[in-house]
């Protein structure tokens, strides 16, 4: 863990990891699992008149959806038959359908080769970029794309990776991009070590300081393009998309060598914050993959799916990988630092640290109390860009990252709410 | 079901910088103790006496209250220590026990725990005690007469006092050296002047307590002691006077830089620093009290809440500043 420096005048200074150059050999491949499960967000209630059932006959690479006009859709990373569908409430009320699929025949690991006539239709979701659909759909509205060659996250190392030793293949999917979405400006951004590798791709390279959270989407708007994302925009509204390098190599792959990508590449955070990089089929179990790298939980411990600073904690090792699971990190018990619910200090250091320039000294205090609206017109929770620095420096150890994830939840019902009673 | 693992689930970030709320207030404390050691050797057991018994009378009110509002114990974040061992620092060594006791209650009760407990208070617990006692026992704090026994070899004229009485050459004799090393009568922990700048210094460069409201708190008594000095410099002292007396450096560091009652945000700091630096030297020079660091900074800490509404814009919002 990162402790507070020494010396204490500036805000925290958390820096990416720097890939070495040995590590390219060290990406593990995970074995193709017994199961997958899938997910799909889910928008019926009942289990009626689903096409995907129980028995089904799967293919790799084909694409399952939950009702047959629906646009979206999964696809499936193993040939083998259908064990079971259910549902999973996500983070932030989302709900998800999952579909277990029992894989028939695991040695024929390369019975992926699929010709694709239109590489397109197959690509809706990529690894790193599960909605890569959308960036097809708005051709005509998006006129830069940035090709995110930092991990977003601390501690994790696989865009940088990428970049450093695949940057060949990286050349064709910059192509592609350019190609079928008619961006007229593609960008990539990379940390100083890997800026030689960079400019080999084609793409325009920009360097960052590698200090968190200088890789989050709206920080690169603000530092490189010089546009601030206004309050309630996307920045794909903004006519900028954000894809990261991996899912530029899976597209890269699916043109090239006519594979569909159906493996994400993971750091896993080890207890002693030693990291591995692992590549699995999308779908697989995180316990497979715990055991396949001899690390053991135990009830109490912490598992989470994403970085230090984003993630999010499950409860359970049976959870799949999913398109944009970037990171497992397991923390043992006595790593854990609980939240407490002492007020305020009013110390400020929130504040100095917060990238967005919000209040949080009084942003908290009003989400505390439930005055939701008053924090998102008074006291900028909306500017919020989610990166949890607020929690992390925070003296009284208050959960402000929660708080104000919950106040941003609660509003947006408010607003929901208002407006079906209109 | 008893065999399952479950896994501890809490929301993002699972890191922390190792912040908390003890680690601040001992470190503190332990900032201040160059401060209270030279005071104790200084005036001997009846210091060890006032510090002692303010610091765990302060603690005593905080857990009383802690008890009759129901709340959980928190005297093991070492806040009401601080209050107590600051309140200690500005007293006089031979205070008596009563005022002690009544001086802790009003700086952990009336201060800080009917307003909620730490982070709420609006003013400065300890400054709140000290003006109180300041004002209602005006004799308690008169350091000519209450350090009255004590003869060291230095002028044992409260300098303060005395350059309010009988204009700059009355001070003459006291050297900035002197005044450094504690040459001069006054609270416990408040004169000691090099103590005080090593332990701000630690706690600034720490990042405990902000350098902007220290630093532009000095900067405002200096400059406004200048002009004044300027203007008449038979009446008025030198700045470097009035930097090293009274309550100004154990102010600066430890008394204006209170979490709760100070702002946030970088130009309130300056100017709340600034605006209690100036009001203390319009306070010796011209008001009606000999020091004036207490009221300047309970004047800037109601001030507070209004000034912290200077602030930048959001990130996603229109113009720069509010």
């Amino acid at each position: 863990m990162v402790k507070r420096p020494f010396f204490g005048l500036g805000k925290p200074n958390l820096k990416y990891p720097v890939v070495e150059a040995q590590e390219q050999d060290t990406v593990k491949e995970i074995p193709v699992p017994d199961r997958v499960t899938l997910s799909l967000e889910d928008p019926y209630e009942t289990d009626e008149e689903l096409s995907v059932k129980i028995g089904d006959k799967v293919k790799i690479g084909q694409k399952l959806k939950l009702k047959e006009d629906d646009k979206a859709y999964v696809i499936s990373s193993v040939t083998g038959t259908i064990a079971g569908i259910s549902q999973y409430d996500g983070y932030l009320g989302k709900t998800y359908r999952t579909i277990s699929i029992d894989t028939a025949d695991k040695d024929k690991s390369d019975g992926q080769r699929l010709v694709l006539g239109n590489a397109g239709e197959f690509l809706g979701c990529l690894p790193g970029k599960p909605d890569f659909a959308s960036f097809l759909d708005t051709q005509s509205t998006l006129n830069t794309i940035i090709i995110n060659g930092v991990d977003k996250d601390l501690l994790i190392g696989i865009n940088q990776l990428i970049v450093k030793t695949e940057f060949e293949s990286l050349k064709s999917g910059i192509e592609y991009l350019r190609e079928s979405t008619g961006a007229s400006k593609i960008m990539m951004v990379v940390s100083p070590e890997v800026s030689s590798q960079a400019e080999k791709t084609g793409a325009d390279v920009k360097v960052i300081k590698s200090v968190y959270p200088n890789a989050l989407p709206e920080v690169i708007m603000k530092n490189i393009l010089g546009t601030v994302v206004p309050i309630g925009k996307s920045c794909e509204e903004m006519g900028v998309g954000f894809i990261s390098a991996e899912a530029v190599l899976a597209i890269a792959d699916a043109i090239t060598k006519e594979q569909i990508p159906v493996n994400k590449l993971m750091t896993v955070i080890k207890k002693d914050y030693t990291t591995v990089n692992v590549s699995a089929r999308i779908g697989t179990h995180i316990k497979t993959i715990l055991d396949a790298l001899d690390i053991e939980m135990h009830h109490g411990d912490r598992l989470v799916l994403g970085g230090p600073m984003m993630g999010h904690a499950i409860y359970s090792e049976d959870v799949p990988v999913s398109w944009d699971t970037d990171a497992i990190m397991v923390q043992d018990k006595n790593q854990i630092n609980l939240s407490s619910d002492s007020q305020c200090l009013n110390c400020g250091e929130c504040v100095r640290a917060c990238p967005a320039k919000i209040p949080i000294n009084m942003l908290v205090r009003v989400l505390e109390n439930g005055l939701y609206e008053d924090a998102a017109k008074e006291y900028d929770l909306l500017s919020c860009i989610e990166c949890g620095l607020c929690s992390y420096v925070c003296t009284a150890h208050i959960p402000v990252f929660h708080y104000i994830m919950l106040g941003k939840y609660e509003f947006a019902r408010i607003e929901s709410m208002e407006e079906t009673n209109v | 079901m008893f065999n399952q693992k479950l896994f501890v689930g809490s929301h993002a970030p699972y890191w922390h910088n190792g912040n908390s709320i003890s680690g601040k207030s001992y470190h503190i404390m332990l900032a201040a103790l160059p401060a209270v050691i030279f005071g104790i050797y200084q005036y001997g057991v009846p210091a060890v006496g006032v510090l002692a018994l303010s610091m765990s009378c302060a603690m005593i009110w905080e857990l009383i209250m802690n008890i009759l509002m129901k709340r959980p114990v928190s005297i093991g974040d070492g806040n009401a220590a601080v209050i107590g061992l600051l309140l200690g620092m500005l007293l006089p060594a031979t205070t008596p026990w009563w005022a002690v006791i009544v001086g802790t209650f009003v700086a952990v009760v009336v201060g800080k725990q009917i307003f909620g407990g730490m982070g709420c208070n609006p003013l400065n617990p300890t400054l709140v005690s000290i003006a109180i006692i300041m004002l209602s026992w005006k004799s308690l704090m008169d350091f000519n007469a209450t350090l009255v026994n004590y003869d060291f070899d230095f002028n044992m004229i409260y300098p303060l006092a005395a350059v309010k009485g009988f204009g700059a050459s009355a001070v003459a004799d006291y050297t900035t050296r002197g005044l450094l090393m504690g040459q001069q009568s006054g609270g416990i922990g408040a004169t000691f002047g090099l103590g005080l700048i090593i332990g701000g210094l630690y706690l600034m460069l720490r990042g405990y307590i902000r350098w902007e409201i220290s630093l532009s708190f000095l900067a405002g008594v200096f400059v406004t002691a200048l002009l004044f000095n300027v203007s008449n410099p038979d009446k008025y002292a030198d700045p470097v006077f009035h930097l090293l007396t009274g309550y100004t450096l154990i102010g600066a560091f430890f008394l204006a830089t209170e979490d709760s009652s100070s702002p946030v945000n970088f130009i309130p700091m300056i100017i709340y620093g600034a605006f209690a630096g100036i009001l203390t030297v319009l306070i010796r020079n011209i008001g009606a009290f000999v020091d004036g660091v207490v009221f300047a900074i309970l004047i800037m800490n109601i001030a507070n809440p209004l000034l912290d509404k200077i602030r930048p814009k959001a990130m996603g919002r229109g113009t720069k500043y509010a």
